[in-house]
């Protein structure tokens, strides 16, 4: 590299340009990431203007043959279909998590929870498909009993006769099984924080092993968890392929559990084939509704999670990566 | 401080433990245990299904040489063009995000973490927004898409690289965040030594941090396509409905997702069967690529990184 | 015998009508041991522990004395600490790892096969290296944590908690602010704190494992004194890798090394005049 009377200690300035390129290339890069996302959510808003408001939101007519578009419909389908979700979803994966981290016995640990994970790889429209030709039917007559059982509680039982096979019901209970891998991993991650010296201390004062999980664990894992079921509800929000096809798609708010209903994201893919002019805008403003409400949820959820994640740190102590590790495998 | 009484003599006998304690315990791990068993019901049942009523329509003749004739009455094809469709239009997909995604986490790890005070605020801020894209629905990619390169009739309506960049766009967040965090565990050190041997940065990121990354770099992204493999909604926006086999990705392309979902769709029971054994070839494909890269995941840590 | 089946906890060690008064005299201490009560004496025999199917522990046979102050010493990896841990029967918690031998508390067989845990580890207690106290919990709360397991019906709780605080000298300290975070205490104080936790559910045996290393000089001596009056009430036994430690604050002294026992002896005498060419070597630093 010596070449004329230049010292060996002399570099040419040549050689600081593919260091210097690199950087800003790939700054500019991730600028680009954010200009990206900007720009998005601008086109999004545009696209959706003439049809978003406040009646649009909370209003409940959805016919698009004489262009009324007040998607309240859309909104309570979503939330009740995620809250089912939720409901049946989270304890079962909460329950896992704690199985596979504290109790269950090491040889058997990585081959169960790689079986829990696998319900994640499993593509939303084959759960689709199994949905409605399997699990609507299946289920049909036990929603029945459930609805005559129970017909004293309002809009849980007491629709027996009105009962459609694709349903509220059932579109949670797919979301249910969808989220359950990626509550349970996030959870799984944030229960592997709890150092280990307070598991000890708590077996060490006569404790049994689920006392030592109540009071030493679940209140140190908390926060995280909580964390975890919101990252599951931000995955039921904006699921689609699996709901349209089992939620029946009604364009109006369900009677009871077992009645059809609509989503944003239903009624984005159902009816996007031929919309166009003002029905094409509605549902570009389902698509800004939903992914306002995805965004608030994950932001709360990963405030949630990094707030119980310490102590593990991947050298950087970058907190958030404990749950970016498992979210990134997982969704 | 001040004094403990002293004990008096007394027969050692072990305290009893009260039933209410032994029992409460015990229910609570069986409760535990059974439900990790009822989660991976679901997972015994898709399978099964999808064996029981998939593999019949998957080892039929044709299925995999012939296209879906679409048709309403008569041959229904097999499903040449969705599985070759989806396998050209997720590889252009991962041909973007696999170098932006590491070009993102290279940045991220390399040049973010140190520096100026703005340099890892700007990191920081683009990390954030990158992880909170995990979150965001497929869906909404697809709209995005369709936004920007399809409304705009950039390069025609409907075409297959449209879908792959909508995809791409669902599998840059996964294979960037899960390279981040495996060039977090090169060791310092190592990039130390290279760097007092005299290398430039450059020359230490690809020759030195990046091979030592592999594995993860590569579990990664076989699980981001994965997953592109299995999406349907970024598709229905950008790519359509296709029936015959094209290669031209300016055009519109099958994929097996989008041609599951009109088989889901269809009133004829015989395409319905074709639809679960579309979805057993799909389910089997991603199956592989699944463990495989948890395969190479495992391997990577037990020869220690 | 009281009615045994109306209560959660049947402890046979203490009359369920104690009132376990304590005297509180500020700013004194009890320099002079208490009378000779009857404690419980620990003995071990032929102990072997494994993880797996490593040997850490390769047959050791203990009489530790009621009412006084065992150390065990050795280099690190000499077993001490799994050896300690066989007492509680926290060994056997790590996944893969046994015990076999024989382990008795005046008499009464821990290691019987109808035994249940969590009784032994009421009547033999555990402070480790760390101080851990539960982050979740307040001051009182983490004081009262055991208690909480036993149901605790017979018992006064907070005054059992304000007993256990005086006994390790915190009560003064922390009375006014029992209610905030246990872990807003300095490290020394924490660890009182876990002995208090420790001795709140009563045991009749305390195993300290290193109890001091993560503690400076100041706080170290704290619970060396601490240590000297608790034994009037228990049998201590205590891990420590430091020398000084061991010979300040123990009445015996185990030296330990390579899984075996090589030499067990009043303090003064193994420090002094150890019998073994090994203890003399390890005593005097030469290895270790």
């Amino acid at each position: 590299m010596v070449g004329g009377g230049r010292s060996v200690l002399e570099r040419s300035p040549l050689h600081r340009l593919p260091d210097r390129l690199l950087k800003w290339g790939l700054t500019g890069l991730a600028a680009a990431i954010l200009a990206l996302i900007a720009y998005f959510f601008i086109r999004l808003i545009g696209q959706s203007s003439g049809t978003f408001g406040l009646s649009f939101i909370f209003g409940n007519h959805w016919a698009p043959q004489i262009n009324a578009y007040r998607a309240a419909a859309m909104l309570v389908g979503t939330l009740i279909t995620s809250t089912t979700a939720m409901l049946i979803g989270v304890p079962i994966a909460v329950a896992t998590a704690l199985y596979l981290t504290e109790l269950c016995p090491r040889r058997a640990r990585t081959p169960l929870s790689l079986l829990v994970d696998l319900l994640a790889a499993v593509p939303s429209v084959v759960y689709g498909l199994w949905g409605v030709f399997f699990l609507a039917p299946k289920l049909l007559p036990a929603e029945r009993w459930f609805a005559n059982t129970f017909s004293f509680i309002p809009w849980f039982g007491g629709g027996a006769g009105t009962i459609a096979p694709t349903n509220y019901f059932i579109a949670g209970l797919i979301l249910a099984i969808m989220i359950l891998p990626i509550v349970s991993a996030v959870s799984r991650e944030v229960l592997a924080t709890v150092p280990n010296e307070h598991r000890e201390a708590s077996l060490a004062l006569g404790a049994t092993r689920w006392e030592m999980i109540r009071t030493a664990v679940l209140p140190e894992a908390r926060p995280g968890i909580v964390g975890a079921a919101m990252l599951g509800l931000g995955r039921a929000l904006g699921e689609t392929i699996a709901v349209v096809l089992v939620i029946g798609d009604a364009p109006d708010i369900g009677k009871h559990w077992f009645d059809q209903g609509y989503t944003y994201a239903s009624v984005i893919a159902n009816e996007f084939g031929e919309a166009t002019g003002l029905h094409r805008s509605a549902l570009f403003a389902c698509g800004l509704a939903l992914f306002v409400l995805t965004l608030l949820v994950n932001i709360v959820a990963r405030i949630f999670v990094n707030r119980s994640a310490r102590g593990k740190s991947y050298g950087t102590g970058d907190q958030g990566a404990v749950a970016a590790g498992a979210v990134a495998q997982m969704t | 401080m001040s004094t403990i009484e002293p004990k008096t003599a007394t027969r050692l006998q072990l305290p009893r433990i009260s039933a209410r304690r032994r029992t409460t315990d015990r229910v609570m791990r069986a409760l535990l245990a059974a439900a990790t068993m009822i989660a991976l019901v679901p997972l015994v049942l898709v399978i099964y299904y999808l064996l029981k009523e998939g593999l019949g329509s998957m080892t039929s003749a044709g299925f995999f040489t012939q296209d879906p004739t679409g048709s309403f009455f008569g041959q229904i094809g097999g499903i040449r063009s969705a599985l070759l469709g989806s396998l050209e239009i997720v590889a252009i997909a991962a041909a973007i995000a696999i170098p932006i995604g590491i070009g993102l986490a290279v940045f991220l790890v390399e040049y973010g973490g140190k520096g100026s005070k703005p340099m890892r605020v700007f990191a920081n801020t683009v990390r954030y927004f990158v992880d909170v894209m995990t979150g965001v629905p497929s869906i909404i990619f697809g709209l995005f898409i369709y936004i920007t390169l399809v409304i705009s009739h950039i390069g025609g309506n409907f075409a297959g690289w449209k879908g792959s960049v909508a995809l791409s766009l669902l599998m840059l967040p996964i294979v960037a965040r899960s390279t981040e965090l495996v060039l977090q565990t090169v060791p310092d050190t190592l990039r130390e030594a290279a760097l007092a041997l005299g290398a430039p940065r450059w020359r230490v990121t690809s020759r030195v941090v990046l091979p030592a990354a592999l594995p993860g770099i590569v579990t990664g992204s076989l699980l981001a396509t994965a997953r592109a493999l299995g999406e349907t909604a970024p598709l229905l926006f950008t790519v359509a409905v296709a029936n015959a086999l094209t290669f031209n990705p300016s055009q519109q392309m099958n994929s097996m997702p989008v041609q599951i979902y009109n088989d889901i769709l269809s009133p004829r029971s015989i395409v319905n069967s074709q639809a679960w054994g579309l979805g057993l070839t799909l389910v089997l494909i991603v199956l592989i690529l699944n463990l495989v890269a948890r395969g190479i995941s495992r391997k990577s840590r037990s020869a220690g990184s | 015998m009281s009615n045994a089946a109306k209560t959660d906890e049947q402890e046979a060690t203490q009359v369920s009508t104690k009132s376990a008064e304590t005297t509180t005299k500020p700013g004194t201490r009890q320099a002079d041991p208490a009378p000779a009560s009857a404690g419980h004496s620990v003995s071990v025999n032929d102990l072997h522990a494994y993880y797996g199917s490593t040997e850490a522990v390769k047959g050791i046979g203990i009489e530790f004395a009621a009412n006084q102050v065992t150390a065990i010493i050795g280099p690190s990896g000499c077993g001490k600490s799994t050896m300690l841990r066989c007492i509680n029967r926290m060994h056997e918690e790590i996944q893969g790892a046994r015990a076999t031998g024989q382990v008795t508390l005046d008499g009464l067989d821990l290691y019987a096969p109808e035994v249940d845990l969590t009784a032994v580890r009421r009547l033999v207690g555990m402070v480790f290296q760390k101080p851990t106290p539960f982050p979740t919990m307040s001051i009182a709360q983490n004081v009262a944590a055991g208690l909480k397991f036993t149901g605790a019906k017979n018992v006064d709780v907070k005054q059992r908690v304000e007993q256990s605080l005086q006994a390790v000298g915190l009560w003064d300290e922390v009375k006014d602010r029992l209610n905030s975070p246990g872990i807003g205490l300095s490290g020394g104080q924490q660890q009182r704190l876990c002995i208090a936790r420790t001795i709140a559910v009563e045991p009749e045996v305390i195993l300290l494992d290193e109890p001091c290393s993560a503690l400076d000089p100041a706080a170290t001596l704290k619970i060396e004194e601490l240590i000297a009056e608790l034994k009037a009430q228990f049998t201590i036994i205590i891990v420590t890798h430091n020398m000084q430690q061991a010979s300040r604050a123990s009445d015996t002294t185990v030296f330990m090394l390579d899984g075996l026992v090589v030499e067990h002896a009043p303090t003064k005498q193994l420090f002094t005049n150890p019998k073994d060419n090994r203890t003399e070597r390890y005593v005097t630093g030469q290895f270790g």
